[in-house]
C-alpha cells in the first residue's frame, strides 16, 4: 500500500462465525484473504471505527475514507479531510496515494451552511442519536453548526449523532464551536458564508425523530443489538455492569459488538465473561446489517444505534425498537419491549 | 396543436459520464441510500421511509437529487449494473463523491448541474433521452 490503510468492517466474524450462521468455509475463506491483505500492508482493524483502535488522523491531514459514520467523525471531530469515498475508490486511493482534491479536501467547502439551536438538554447516547437522525433528514449533506444545551461532547455521543446523521441523510461534517477543532465559535463556523437556515431542536422535534425510527408494533422482542458503530470499551463496560447477576430472557438473543483490539481489553477486563454469563454474546469485526446474517427467526429486534434501526428494517425485514442502552438491557432480560421516551 | 402531441423540453447540463441512453423516467425529490436503501438484485428502493419504496430503477431514467447515507452506495449500484439492474441514465443535482463514484461505476450515462431544475421539469413516465457527451436530456412528456 502507498499509504496507512485499514480494513473496515467485514461481514464475518473472525472467531463467532457460527453463531452467525455463517459456513466454515467462508470465514475459512475470509481469513485467507486477510492474509493475503495484511502481508502487503492493509491492517486488520475490520472496524467501522477505525479512530477507536490507533487509526487518528491529525488536523489538515487529507484521507481517503469509507464508512458514512467514520468519515463525519474524520472531518467534524478529528479535523482531517476525507469525502466520503466508495470501496472502488478506497482501493485505488490505497494503492496509489492520490484522491481527487476537492469537496471536503479545500478549506471553502467545510464552512457551516445551517445553525441549529439546540432547546433541551442532550445528554445520553439516545439523544445524541435523536439529534443527529433529525437533523440529517432536514439537512441532508449540508453542513450544520450546532449550539445549545449539548451536554458533555465526546467520541462515544459524537460517534452516534454522526452515525445517525449520516443515515438518515448524508451528514459528511458539522461544527460544535468551542469542541470541534475547526471552529471555536459560530462566527468561525461559518467563515463569512451565509447562514442558509436556523434549525431548532426541541421537544417535538426529538419525539418525531423517535418515531420515525421506532417501527415495531410487536413487543416481544427477539434480538437485541448494542455496538452499531461498534462499542468502545467504557460502552462495553456499561453493558456488563447493567447485566452482572442478571440472566437473559432464554429466547432473546444479545449480541455486543466492539472492534477486535477491544474485545481483547474486554476480555482482560473480565466484561465479556460477565457478559457471556448473561447469556450474551460478544462479537467483532461485523455487525448484522453489514453480514446481513440475524440470529435465527428473528421477528423483532431493538438497538441503542439509530444507524442499525434505521438500516436493518429495510435490509432484514425484522421490525425495530430503538432506545437507550438501559431500555434494550431490559428487553433483553425480559424480553419485551418496555423503552418509552421519556 | 392538439393536446395529444407530445411536448419536448431540452435541457442542458455537464456530463458525469459518457454515453447515451433513454427510457422512461422514475423521479424523486428524495436523495437514495445505496447500501441499505436499494435492493441491489432487482434495482428496488427498500428505504422504509422512502416515496419510492418498491418501485424499481431498473432500465429507467433515474431524476433524483443525489445520494444519500451509507459509503455503499458506489458498491451497491455496482451490483445493480452486474445484476443488470441498473437505471438506464441517471440525472442528478447535488454533486459529492458518493453519487460520482457511484455513477461511475455503474457505467450509465449522467448528467447534473443542468439549466433547468431536472425535477421540476421531469415527472415520472415521461420519457427521457440523455445525451451525455453531448451535455443534452431531452424530455418527451407523456
Amino acid at each position: 500500500m502507498a499509504v496507512n490503510t485499514c480494513q473496515l468492517i467485514t461481514g464475518i466474524d473472525n472467531a463467532k462465525w457460527r453463531i452467525q450462521g455463517i459456513p466454515d468455509d467462508l470465514a475459512e475463506q475470509q481469513k485467507r484473504g486477510e492474509a493475503f491483505f495484511g502481508q502487503r500492508g492493509i491492517n486488520m482493524h475490520t472496524t467501522c471505527t477505525p479512530y477507536q483502535v490507533g487509526n487518528v488522523p491529525v488536523l489538515g491531514e487529507h484521507c481517503a475514507w469509507m464508512e458514512s459514520s467514520a468519515v463525519v467523525y474524520c472531518n467534524s471531530v478529528l479535523g482531517a479531510r476525507t469525502n466520503t469515498e466508495g470501496k472502488e475508490s478506497t482501493g485505488a486511493a490505497a494503492l496509489t496515494g492520490r484522491i481527487p482534491y476537492w469537496g471536503f479536501h479545500l478549506d471553502i467547502n467545510r464552512r457551516g451552511t445551517h445553525l441549529v439551536e439546540v432547546a433541551i438538554p442532550v445528554e445520553d447516547i439516545m439523544d445524541w442519536g435523536l439529534l443527529g437522525y433529525w437533523l440529517g433528514e432536514i439537512v441532508q449533506d449540508e453542513i450544520p453548526v450546532l449550539t445549545g444545551a449539548l451536554i458533555r461532547p465526546m467520541l462515544i455521543k459524537l460517534k452516534h449523532f454522526g452515525a445517525a446523521a449520516s443515515s438518515s441523510g448524508g451528514v459528511e461534517m458539522y461544527h460544535l464551536p468551542g469542541t470541534t477543532p475547526e471552529a471555536r465559535s459560530v462566527e468561525e463556523a461559518f467563515a463569512g458564508r451565509p447562514i442558509a437556515d436556523t434549525l431548532h431542536f426541541g421537544p417535538s422535534e426529538r419525539r418525531r425523530a423517535y418515531e420515525n425510527l421506532n417501527c415495531a408494533s410487536e413487543r416481544k422482542i427477539d434480538f437485541v443489538m448494542l455496538g452499531c458503530p461498534h462499542n468502545s470499551i467504557e460502552q462495553v463496560w456499561l453493558i456488563a455492569s447493567l447485566l452482572e447477576g442478571r440472566r437473559l430472557n432464554p429466547d432473546t438473543a444479545l449480541w455486543v459488538h466492539t472492534p477486535r483490539a477491544l474485545r481483547d481489553t474486554a476480555e482482560r477486563n473480565g466484561y465479556v465473561r460477565m457478559i457471556e454469563e448473561a447469556g450474551g454474546v460478544v462479537m467483532s469485526d461485523t455487525c448484522p446489517a453489514i453480514s446481513r446474517h440475524l440470529p435465527k427467526g428473528v421477528r423483532t429486534f431493538a438497538t441503542d444505534s439509530a444507524k442499525q434501526a434505521h438500516y436493518l428494517p429495510a435490509i432484514s425485514g425484522v421490525q425495530a425498537w430503538f432506545g437507550s442502552v438501559r431500555d434494550c438491557v431490559e428487553a433483553a432480560i425480559t424480553g419485551t419491549w418496555n423503552g418509552r421516551l421519556q | 396543436m392538439s393536446d395529444a402531441t407530445p411536448r419536448m423540453i431540452v435541457l442542458h447540463g455537464r456530463r458525469v459520464v459518457g454515453g447515451s441512453a433513454e427510457g422512461e423516467a422514475l423521479v424523486t425529490r428524495q436523495t437514495i441510500s445505496g447500501w441499505g436503501g436499494i435492493n441491489e438484485r432487482d434495482g428496488t428502493i427498500i428505504e422504509r421511509r422512502h416515496e419510492l419504496r418498491g418501485q424499481s430503477f431498473n432500465g429507467r431514467v433515474l431524476v433524483f437529487p443525489g445520494a444519500k447515507g451509507s459509503s455503499g452506495w458506489s458498491a451497491y449500484f455496482h451490483m445493480a449494473r452486474l445484476n443488470g439492474v441498473a437505471p438506464a441514465a441517471m440525472i442528478f443535482t447535488r454533486m459529492t463523491t458518493k453519487v460520482a463514484l457511484g455513477a461511475v461505476v455503474t457505467r450509465a450515462p449522467a448528467i447534473t448541474a443542468l439549466d433547468q431544475d431536472p425535477l421540476s421539469v421531469i415527472e415520472t413516465g415521461d420519457w427521457v433521452r440523455v445525451d451525455a457527451d453531448r451535455g443534452v436530456v431531452e424530455v418527451t412528456k407523456r
